[in-house]
């Protein structure tokens, strides 16, 4: 499980890459929480989100989700295959399952996020 | 989680935990939504068989020399006329402000060994309190005894192209004929994996099967013996989420969604359940009234290209007039696409209309197509 990952209370992921850019996805914990993925909608490219801003939703059988900008910046990639293949979320959550990259306004807003052990603690605490 | 505790359990609730059901709030019961992909459970239920755990069902007996006159005056649907051994949808109405109480299957099992009737009532969980006050309040001084069984029993229903075979296999040869050859909407008493069952070819699915009512105490064994003989034949145990996806694609109301405390029955296409040929029973001036009358909106079966869903109160557009309600609406396994139902302007309810739903600001073009999404087809001659 690689080490370098922060997580939102929301579930997101993020990493941080070369250039200052972030990597954001969904956690394996909320893609199993969600199960019966069918839709997903993707921010367009140029997006300015502020952190906690909804940057898409994903729909299950079930219900509706928002996606949520894990900090502020301006979505400079998405993964366009991601919608049509859905069941890669489930897959590779951490790596083929990314959703966006994001160029943070603020290159320490993510040391703010939990690191991965606080985010398998709050996880434990959902799952019962 | 701590708001669990004061819920109602069925007799099978450890059974569905120990399986990894995720359990919610319905109606006030501790269900299971799931137990792994909503999807999976569906596609089961309409290629092999589903069971699914409905005791939180209210199940209501009326006995007594009575029963029969007495239900006859408050059912929408004709009860005198009922045989033994059959059932039938019926509404609940009242004189209250709620209207419209509930909508519940009404059966006339066998008559006592003194020819007294014995009548039964299938309720929604979410309207027993009010149903079981409602029918309390309006019991004659003698003649009729009302029972409330919900706790003390527990229904299972079995559904899908395998469901007669299934639970077949658990009876003696007599029993399992006597359940093959049950026609749609009549039941039986049988003995089922050795308990003494009442068996009805009912359902919420779309599909053939049946709704199988034991004894709480041994339900666990029943669901048990049914789960082992079925699994290796492709059945899956299914919790309420694929009950609704599978109700919806197959058309079916459901109330406090589709029907209403103040729906007009004829609106949403459940006439057949409104019997008013010399009849008086709670409401049935106004729904004369709606009979005779044109509903400013009727309900629709809406398709989407899309596998985006609209969901219960998003609203339907014909260019910038808004002209409708989604009612229920989901991705729908069997067809692979988003389905929804909706009551909207009668003008606009032809099936092939174009309209717009308003799904969370954004519209999403759907077209009206006949209900139901999904009819099963008839089985051929069975060797």
């Amino acid at each position: 499980m690689a080490t370098d990952l922060k997580f939102a209370k929301s579930h997101e992921w993020l990493r941080p890459e070369a250039g200052g850019l972030v990597t954001v996805g969904i956690s394996s914990y909320a893609v199993e929480a969600l199960t019966d993925l069918v839709f997903m909608q993707l921010p367009a490219v140029g997006k300015k989100v502020k952190a906690g801003e909804s940057i898409g939703e994903i729909e299950s059988v079930k219900a509706v989700s928002d996606i949520y900008a894990p900090v502020s910046g301006e979505v400079v990639e998405v993964n366009t295959a991601l919608p049509g293949h859905l069941e890669t979320l489930g897959k590779d959550p951490y790596g083929d399952g990314w959703i966006v990259r994001i160029r943070p306004d603020n290159p320490q807003e993510a040391d703010q996020l939990l690191n991965q052990a606080a985010y398998d603690a709050l996880v434990a605490g959902q799952s019962h | 989680m701590e708001e669990h505790s004061a819920l109602l359990e069925t007799p099978l609730c450890r059974w569905h935990e120990a399986h990894g059901g995720r359990m919610v709030d319905f109606a006030g019961w501790k269900m299971p939504v799931q137990y792994a992909s909503i999807v999976d459970e569906h596609l089961a239920t309409r290629q092999a068989a589903g069971m699914f755990d409905v005791s939180h069902m209210g199940r209501l007996s009326i006995e007594g020399p009575q029963s029969l006159v007495w239900l006859e005056s408050l059912l929408t649907r004709r009860v005198t006329g009922i045989e033994p051994g059959r059932v039938r949808y019926t509404l609940i109405a009242s004189t209250l402000p709620a209207a419209i109480l509930d909508d519940a299957l009404v059966s006339r099992d066998r008559d006592a060994p003194d020819g007294t009737p014995c009548m039964g009532l299938v309720v929604n969980a979410s309207n027993r309190p009010r149903v079981v006050a409602w029918l309390r309040s309006q019991l004659p001084a003698s003649g009729v005894r009302l029972t409330d069984h919900t706790s003390s029993t527990a229904m299972i229903a079995v559904q899908g192209p395998l469901a007669i075979s299934v639970v077949g296999s658990l009876c003696s040869p007599g029993d399992a004929a006597r359940i093959a050859a049950l026609g749609n909407y009549s039941a039986t008493s049988a003995t089922v994996a050795g308990q003494p069952a009442a068996v009805s070819r009912t359902g919420y699915t779309g599909e053939d099967g049946v709704e199988i009512v034991v004894a709480a105490a041994v339900a666990e064994q029943v669901w048990n013996d049914i789960h082992t003989a079925g699994i290796p034949r492709g059945l899956r145990a299914c919790g309420l989420g694929a009950r609704d996806t599978l109700r919806l694609e197959a058309g079916m109301p459901l109330y406090g969604h589709e029907l209403r405390e103040e729906s007009d029955p004829f609106a949403i296409g459940l006439g057949l359940a409104i019997n008013l040929d010399g009849r008086s029973f709670p409401r049935s001036d106004i729904f004369a009234a709606e009979k005779a009358g044109q509903p400013a909106r009727v309900r629709v079966g809406l398709e989407f290209d899309s596998k985006r869903s609209a969901r219960e109160g998003n609203s339907v557009w014909d260019g910038q007039r808004e002209v409708g309600i989604v009612t229920s609406g989901s991705f729908s396994p069997t067809l692979g696409k988003a389905v929804a139902m909706a009551m909207v302007d009668e003008k606009l309810a032809a099936v092939g209309t174009s309209l717009d739903v308003l799904i969370r600001d954004t519209r999403q073009a759907a077209r009206v197509v006949p209900l139901p999404f999904y009819r099963r087809r008839k089985p051929t001659a069975q060797a």
